[in-house]
């Protein structure tokens, strides 16, 4: 049944993790200025939280479900900060690709590592089928030699091992894109350092580099099946993972989005701007009416993320819903962020407090996972029952 | 629990539904603007699906089913997604019934339920929005002061849907201590009722304006009798249907929009394959998705009696904007011919600047 609230269970799951959100939240401007990722070992009250406060109860059938959980948990994360957790979350995209496309006993020997999913290069971004990163088997030690550079890699610095995209043949184009497995530490990776960005600063992003770097035959995800097909391991399996990734990345987005009215509310209600849902353009401030328009902007985006989760729960295909939310998102955390400044001024850019820093945090929530330019090409594939080659 | 799962009962009602809107309202349409009339036999066709009447209780005649403001908001949506004036004007006599329903007294709902449990079209309206530029939905300008046991009415009235066919008017007006909405039958001393206004857009849909000149309302004819009723949330209501509307209405844009680009040949290639007219599409139909999230939240909080003030608060906001926008750019996407009346882009955008203005004249 169509349903827009939480049971008893949801709420208190909710209420415990925005507890944890608000203890991070104090520790979000330090990690910023300083561009130091976070390590939780250090937060002094995480330690006391745990110890205080009791775990909530589990979801059951008749509760939300799981995927929706997990999105409201990031939206309710990043209400609090970007990067900053009581306790350090497990993987990195890298992980997820590794389901999508690893053989089981690959899933089994890694599953349990720190993955970074590298697939931008220098020279490509949008366009993957342009990685020029190369793969070549080299028959006599049976090892993979990679030779490339990536950049903007999530996790780069944190991660135990990435998943990188690399090709066996550049003019075969998506066709001859592979993914493959290096760990850290293996000769010929290096990571030379660490990208400077507008923000979610404290967010570990790093350039990797490959010079013959050489990697065992197995390494490659899929294994060696995966060399014959056309597409096997590299996009369509990446590609699947994006349906709760690009989800996930819009509520993280919304989660900042979402921090930044509320502070903008607690602010006009301290000036006395009182906030009237029913009221027509005569008895309502300018203000009030930027406000409300905002907070529409915000629940549409919110409910068309959860849609996505929703479906995904359900076991139904959602690839035009996670482009949609995506999309959407981007665009509104954008109008959201910028416009909370607009209404509250000169406060809005003060690094006295982090509305600013919400603006440049969830500013990359239009770009990573597929610009928005990028889902809006999805999506109008899916309308005009186009290809890729129909529209570009 | 969240969940953007429709009931089986609500797949059947929409697939019938649009079905219905296809073949009895889209070819309509054109007409009914042009001549600025709806055929009696097309409203009766629709009351046979018992639109109105099968919500009704029993024991006033109606068919008793449970009502569901969300399967509601769907059916609008399915109805507009015909044709938008047509759909204001099937479900017209809901607004006054649903009102009673919700708000009236028992002895209303035995005096003005069974109105709509007859075998012909029947039509009672709202009377909410006032000449004048800008209206406050809770400030209205027409005035009711109590007189002895009852009330009396003063103020001028506009845009009242099929007020040429009511029988009963349902008058918002603001006594000492808010407002409040009074049923006023149309052969009431006092009332005068214009002939149809002359509008932009649902030109089919005849409103008009009603003078009320010291109209005397008996005090068992304020809604709700002597407990008054809550007015905002009639108009919380009235916002979900509009918005609902306005959904139906984009999605006929965006549906009308995709094989007409694919169609059409410029530069050697459809324009569908030009990125600026893609987008535009993809724009559209992101925002229809996002529309009936907002639809919906607010029509389920509604049912369940949850304070939705804020939620159709956001759908009056957001679907305005967007639904102007997809209808805005419907046109664009034909270029001139998008212009000419042949396509129905053009009437399908008078209808949002139309519909986008109104508040209070529909329900769910
Ligand atoms: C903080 C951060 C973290 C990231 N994390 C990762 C990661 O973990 N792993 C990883 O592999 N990558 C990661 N990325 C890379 C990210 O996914 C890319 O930056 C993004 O996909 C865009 O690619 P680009 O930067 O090369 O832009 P370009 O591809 O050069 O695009 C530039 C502009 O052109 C537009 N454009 C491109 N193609 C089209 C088209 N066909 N139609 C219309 N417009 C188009 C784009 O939308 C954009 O506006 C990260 C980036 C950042 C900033």
């Amino acid at each position: 049944m169509i349903d827009f609230t939480l049971t008893e269970t949801d709420q208190a799951i909710v209420d415990y993790n925005r507890a944890a959100a608000l203890i991070c939240r104090k520790y979000a401007r330090y990690y910023d200025e300083n561009e130091e990722e976070m390590a939780p070992e250090v937060l002094p009250e995480a330690e006391a939280f745990y110890a205080e406060t009791p775990l909530p109860p589990k979801g059951g059938a008749e509760d939300t479900s799981p995927p929706v959980m997990m999105a409201l948990h990031a939206m309710i994360s990043h209400w609090g900060d970007y990067t900053i957790r009581l306790k350090r979350s497990g993987g990195g995209l890298g992980n997820a690709a590794l389901s999508a496309a690893g053989t089981p006993e690959q899933q089994k020997k890694w599953g349990n590592l720190v993955l970074s999913m590298a697939i931008t290069e220098p020279g490509c971004g949008s366009d993957p089928s342009r990685v020029s990163t190369s793969a070549v088997l080299d028959p006599e030690t049976d090892e993979w030699v990679i030779n490339g550079e990536k950049i903007f890699v999530t996790t780069g610095i944190r991660a135990e091992a990435v998943v990188i995209w690399a090709t066996l043949d550049k003019s075969a184009g998506r066709a001859g894109i592979k993914s493959f497995l290096v760990e850290k530490g293996t000769p010929g990776f290096d990571v030379p350092h660490k990208e400077k960005k507008l923000g979610i600063r404290a967010d570990d992003t790093a350039a990797y580099v490959f010079s013959d770097c050489r990697i065992p035959r197995s390494n490659l995800l899929g294994g060696d099946e995966s060399i014959s097909k056309k597409t096997s391991g590299g996009f369509r399996g990446v590609m699947k993972t994006f349906n709760m990734t690009r989800p996930m990345t819009a509520a993280m987005g919304l989660g900042l989005a979402e921090a930044a009215l509320d502070f903008t509310r607690e602010q006009l209600a301290e000036a006395g701007v009182e906030i009237d849902y029913m009221a027509g353009l005569i008895s309502q401030s300018a203000a009030a009416e930027k406000f409300i328009r905002l907070e529409a902007i915000y629940d549409a985006s919110r409910l068309t993320t959860l849609q996505a989760c929703w479906l995904a729960g359900e076991g139904k295909p959602n690839n035009m819903e996670s482009s949609v939310c995506k999309a959407h998102a981007g665009g509104a955390v954008r109008a959201i962020t910028q416009g909370c400044i607009e209404i509250l001024g000169a406060m809005g850019i003060s690094r006295e407090h982090l509305l600013e820093k919400w603006t440049r945090d969830c500013r990359i929530t239009d770009i990573y996972e597929g610009t928005g330019e990028i889902q809006r090409l999805i999506i109008a594939r899916g309308l005009l029952d186009y290809t890729r080659a129909d529209l570009k | 629990m969240i969940s953007f799962g429709m009931s089986e009962e609500q797949e059947i009602v929409r697939d019938t539904l649009r079905e219905f809107a296809a073949d009895a309202l889209r070819p309509a349409g054109r007409e009914c603007d042009e001549t600025s009339a709806i055929p009696d036999e097309l409203l009766q066709s629709a009351w046979e699906l018992g639109l109105t009447t099968t919500q009704i209780p029993e024991e006033y005649g109606g068919g008793g089913e449970e009502r569901s403001l969300v399967t509601n908001s769907i059916v609008l949506e399915e109805l507009a997604y015909g044709d938008a004036a047509l759909a204001l004007a099937l479900v017209g006599p809901s607004q006054f019934a649903n009102a009673i329903l919700d708000h009236g007294s028992d002895e209303q709902k035995q005096k003005y339920l069974p109105l709509f449990c007859g075998e012909n079209f029947h039509m009672a309206s709202l009377a909410q929005l006032e000449p004048g530029p800008v209206g406050e939905p809770m400030r209205p300008r027409t005035m009711a002061e109590p007189k002895g046991e009852g009330w009396v009415v003063s103020g001028a009235k506009s845009f009242v849907v099929m007020g040429d066919r009511a029988s009963h008017f349902l008058v918002f007006a603001r006594n000492q201590d808010g407002v409040d909405a009074f049923i006023v039958a149309r052969d009431a001393e006092g009332l005068t009722i214009s002939e149809p206004e002359l509008n932009m857009g649902l030109k089919g849909l005849a409103t008009v304006g009603l003078e009320l000149e010291r109209v005397e309302v008996a005090a068992a004819d304020r809604l709700g009798g002597e407990a008054g009723c809550n007015v905002a949330c009639l108009i919380n209501n009235s916002r979900v249907a509009l918005g609902s509307v306005l959904l139906g209405l984009s999605r006929a844009v965006l549906d009308y929009c995709v094989p007409y680009s694919k169609d059409r040949v410029a530069f050697d290639e459809p324009i569908s394959k030009k990125q600026s007219i893609a987008f535009r599409l993809a724009e559209m139909h992101i925002e229809c998705e996002a529309m009936r999230n907002l639809v919906w939240q607010a029509a389920s909080h509604l049912e369940k009696g949850l304070d939705a003030t804020a939620q159709a608060r956001f759908v009056r906001t957001y679907v305005n904007e967007k639904a102007l926008w997809i209808a805005d750019n419907g046109i664009q996407v034909l270029g001139g011919h998008g212009f000419i009346r042949e396509h129905p882009v053009e009437m399908w955008f008078r209808h949002a600047r139309t519909l986008s203005v109104l508040e209070g004249t529909a329900g769910i």
